[in-house]
């Protein structure tokens, strides 16, 4: 499991790879919440196109970085969903919450609107 | 019902398990000719049920025995039963319940996939002797009856 950081401008980019279970939900977690709190971040874009598996531990930390973002009143954005890990998000109801997008480009251009 | 295959083991409760877990069942249950859809629901349902053994039934505790029994039954059902030997459930009802979570932060949406991606699931538990799950799941459809 690989959990790739970067800036540009307010909004934090984290590109995901891997099965997003119990084991890596901590440190994903922690690694987001860190650059969050010590960065002006207000959006957040979550990549999810290379994540294979995902289950109830990882849908919470996705929960929980949702709740930080709009407190900060800021927007949350999932992007490139394979279709087994997009099931489960939609049977989470989290895509209520977060935007989800085909890929990066479409949050920028969404954005900019 | 008769059994056609069985398989039994069992883990630590490391968070590192839980993957090997899922991996195995959904390698077994494959011999069932089911679709790639549907070995990722069992996957994901393996996932949550150990999750929650390590998580809540022994409260992140890593040297603790969770067992797993795999059964592939005549008809083409899935029999999976995770079972561990922690604090148990004074209250099975309410921990069924969806979103129920004893923890802020996490969707309580185990015990929902479960039931959503099983047929059948039932919960034996003794506060402080330890809990089963018990899932069962047919993968018989009119095309392929004459597996049975």
């Amino acid at each position: 499991m690989d959990v790739e950081l970067r800036q540009v401008r307010n909004t934090l980019i984290v590109r995901v790879e891997g099965e997003l279970d119990m084991l890596v939900a901590d440190k994903m977690r922690s690694d987001i919440d860190k650059k969050m709190d010590n960065n002006e971040i207000k959006n957040l874009i979550l990549n999810m196109e290379k994540v294979s598996f995902i289950d109830s531990s990882g849908l919470g930390v996705i929960l929980g970085r949702y709740k930080k973002i709009s407190s900060k009143n800021g927007r949350m954005y999932i992007v490139g969903a394979r279709p087994q890990v997009e099931k489960i998000l939609y049977f989470s109801g989290i895509n209520k919450l977060v935007s989800m997008c085909r890929n990066e480009q479409d949050v920028i251009n969404l954005q900019g609107r | 019902m008769n059994v056609r295959n069985y398989c039994k083991f069992e883990i630590l409760s490391l968070p590192e398990n839980i993957s090997f877990a899922r991996a195995c069942v959904g390698a077994f249950a494959s011999q069932l000719g089911c679709t790639i859809d549907e070995i990722e629901e069992v996957k994901l349902v393996v996932s949550e049920a150990v999750s929650n053994c390590i998580i809540h039934a022994y409260e992140n505790r890593t040297n603790e025995i969770i067992t797993i029994v795999i059964s592939l039954l005549d008809d083409r059902t899935l029999e999976i039963i995770i079972e561990d030997y922690g604090k148990g459930i004074e209250d099975i009802d309410s921990v069924l319940q969806p979103t129920y979570s004893s923890e802020p932060n996490r969707m309580g949406l185990g015990f929902t996939f479960m039931k959503s991606f099983m047929d059948d699931m039932e919960v034996l538990s003794k506060p402080g002797e330890g809990t089963s799950v018990q899932l069962k799941r047919s993968f018989l459809t009119k095309d392929n009856e004459a597996y049975a």
